[in-house]
């Protein structure tokens, strides 16, 4: 028998499945993913050695049998009963996505506030505001870059669709769960879009957790736009399970004088790989980027991260830290591209870790790409163990082994999730990084699910 | 209290300690002087449990116990205390916290309850007064931009805090201008009592014209090779340690 790759088995899958996929689409939908398909066909599935993907091998998780759902199944579950990812004093709407799908039973697809924003289902605004999707939908992703980009364009089915309209804010900050439960192993392709008009100010928090002890592969998009001088927040914490696998893809197009903070907290989860593009094309934007992971067991996260700069007087901040415990793994491969435009480009770029065994294992690349001859741009990257110094002078002070490197650990974490800029979410994170240090925080905390035991 | 029996000390197989002998009892105040490279500093690490060297022979005996079998936060809540050198900095662990888990963790092991944050913050503005630290340790980092002088005084405002039966200050002095250097001795002699004591390292004999010392040892090439009171150290000050020197050649 003829063994199939990869590549051969998705793209049999869509063919296989296309009018399932495309039942209820718009054209404009069905084209992308025709598209998508068609660039996955030319670059095909990324093989090890491919430079970007040398320490993630997503191929055998990709290959392996899972089920794919293509319409929402009826599962019955009080998520307010069930799960809550809480954050004590932060007032938020929370949009849920049960296995990629918009969950809200019963209740409205998308919500239209008074001021003009919507939020909601994505599969929902295709359908009701087509000439609003169509406009930005696909637009940043690139399928030809990036082969989940094209799987995912060609395969997701819903997601959250958000719009803030020119000058209006976001009073809430959005907090969206993505939940996996299910009976049997799954994969989940869905996709977000954010567009923020001129002015417009927003905060987005995305949680990402697993709910049932299957095998879970995500692989998520999210299309980010920020209109002129617009004010964007958005803060992934991701905590599945560690027999799951998770792809993200953000991918942020800046204008002109916009803010953009974008991080990423990772407690748990098996395999793990983020990448994230922000294009800045317009003067005077400005980005940072924050990400920490704590990893022990077999666990492995890999942080790809590229930053265009297109225009002149932007600036970009990456901050960067990884703890690794165990026989864990982790990557770091970071770009910073100033374009020949680009003059007074600030660019910075940390990168550090700590190792705590001599088993565990972190890649760290930096790369600089710079065509303008008026820039600022540093980067400094760095794999270490803790402070056996500061070690010891704080169990001079009487303070116990463990206690004390848990103290240099947490204080490791603070300098970047002390970036953070809603405080009520400060505090939260830094309890759940403090907990996960402790290896007190099992991902079911707020579930009641109890599929671990 | 502490005594040091021929204690030798290997960093990387080479002898850094050639046989220490060494008794201080509570309420004394000993001054080991020296110059540099004789193992001063060594020696201050040895007792406070650092573990980059070897212990190759003797012992080290506190209140009874072989010092050897406690690790450095055990003999820290036994009432050792090391004022460091050069105090580390620590960016991300706020002072208070630091200083409130410190002392709380010594309470624990006397079995004393843990104090209240209010309790502990008026115990800080106490003993602030005591040794004259006007210095503002909230919403700062261990040690973190901390100025030279600062950070010696900080080293004299922790022994106040958490009142060791036996300090050993690791060249204190170095480094302090003449009112640091004050501040810093005043806060040593407050906190002199008949029941503890004071071991002070230093290579200048100016540190003792405000800590007066029961005992004065020269420490040359990894032995004690002088002891005498007060005026042996007057003595290096007016002479260097070179007669010294040529004393311990003259009698090889």
């Amino acid at each position: 028998m003829e063994t199939l790759t990869t590549t051969d088995k998705y793209l049999d899958l869509f063919d296989e499945k296309q009018k399932e996929i495309t039942q209820f689409d718009a054209g404009f939908v069905t084209k992308l993913r025709e598209e998508a398909i068609a660039s996955f066909r030319e670059t095909g599935f990324p093989v090890r050695k491919e430079e970007r993907y040398k320490y993630t091998h997503l191929e055998p998780v990709f290959d392996g049998e899972l089920s794919f759902e293509f319409h929402p199944r009826d599962i019955r579950f009080d998520d307010q009963e069930l799960f809550r990812c809480d954050v004590p004093m932060l007032d938020a709407e929370v949009l849920t996505v049960l296995n990629g799908f918009f969950h809200n039973p019963g209740g409205e697809a998308l919500t239209q506030l008074e001021n003009g924003i919507i939020y909601g289902s994505l599969k929902e605004a295709i359908k009701t505001h087509p000439g609003l999707v169509e406009k930005y939908l696909g637009k940043n992703a690139q399928t030809a870059d990036e082969s989940f980009v094209a799987l995912n364009t060609a395969f997701s089915q819903d997601g959250i669709f958000l719009y803030v309209p020119k000058g209006a804010v976001m009073e809430k900050p959005i907090q969206i769960i993505h939940l996996l439960l299910s009976d049997k192993n799954q994969m989940v392709h869905h996709r977000n879009l954010f567009i923020l008009e001129e002015s417009a100010k927003a905060e987005v928090i995305i949680c990402d957790h697993t709910l049932s002890p299957q095998m879970f592969l995500t692989n998520s998009v999210t299309e980010v736009y920020t209109g002129a001088n617009a004010n964007l927040d958005l803060l992934r914490l991701q905590n599945e399970h560690n027999n799951s696998c998770q792809v993200t893809n953000t991918w942020i197009k800046q204008e002109r004088d916009s803010r953009c903070q974008h991080g990423t907290i990772t407690l748990h989860g098996g395999m793990v790989r983020n990448n994230l593009r922000i294009s800045m094309e317009g003067e005077g934007a400005e980005t940072s980027a924050l990400g920490l992971f704590l990893t022990d067991k077999m666990q492995h996260v890999d942080s790809y991260t590229v930053i265009e700069h297109h225009k002149p007087h932007c600036t970009s901040n990456q901050y960067y830290k990884g703890v690794l415990d165990d026989t864990s793994t982790g990557a770091f491969n970071g770009k910073i591209h100033v374009h020949p435009d680009a003059q007074q480009t600030e660019a910075f770029q940390t990168n550090n870790n700590i190792l705590l065994t001599d088993t565990a294992r972190m890649h760290t690349k930096p790369r600089l790409e710079i065509y303008a001859d008026d820039v600022k741009c540093s980067h400094g990257a760095t794999v270490g163990q803790l402070d056996t110094e500061a070690l010891f002078y704080l169990q001079s002070r009487g303070i116990p082994k463990d206690e004390s490197r848990l103290m240099l650990m947490d204080a490791f974490a603070w300098d970047v999730i002390s970036k953070i800029q809603q405080m009520a979410l400060v505090i939260r994170i830094k309890d759940l990084v403090g907990q996960r240090l402790r290896g007190e925080l099992s991902r079911c905390n707020n579930c009641a699910m109890h599929c671990d035991e | 209290m502490l005594e040091i029996k021929d204690l030798k000390v290997n960093i990387e197989d080479k002898e850094i300690l050639s046989g220490i002998n060494l008794k201080v009892k509570a309420g004394e105040v000993h001054a080991i002087m020296g110059p540099n490279g004789s193992g001063k500093s060594t020696l201050a690490s040895a007792l406070a449990g650092r573990d980059y060297f070897d212990i190759t022979e003797g012992k080290i005996l506190y209140e009874g116990k072989d010092l050897s079998e406690l690790s450095p936060e055990d003999r820290a809540r036994e009432g050792i205390f090391l004022g460091f050198q050069y105090p580390v900095e620590i960016p991300g662990v706020s002072m208070v916290n630091f200083l409130r888990t410190s002392l709380n963790s010594m309470r624990e092991y006397r079995k004393q309850e843990a104090l209240s944050a209010g309790d502990f913050l008026k115990l800080m503005r106490e003993k602030k007064e005591v040794v004259e630290i006007d210095s503002d340790l909230t919403n700062r980092s261990v040690n973190e931009g901390f100025s030279g002088g600062e950070k010696k005084k900080n080293e004299i405002f922790q022994m106040a805090l958490l009142e060791p039966k036996l300090a050993i200050l690791d060249e204190t002095d170095s480094g302090l201008d003449i009112d640091a250097l004050r501040i810093v001795s005043n806060g040593v002699n407050n906190l002199r009592t008949p029941e503890n004591a004071t071991i002070i390292i230093t290579h200048y004999q100016r540190l003792l014209d405000y800590i007066v010392p029961d005992y004065v040892h020269v420490l040359y090439k990894g032995r004690i090779v002088k002891s005498g009171d007060k005026s042996l150290a007057k003595e290096l000050e007016e002479h260097g340690y070179d007669w010294i020197k040529q004393e311990v050649e003259a009698k090889v």
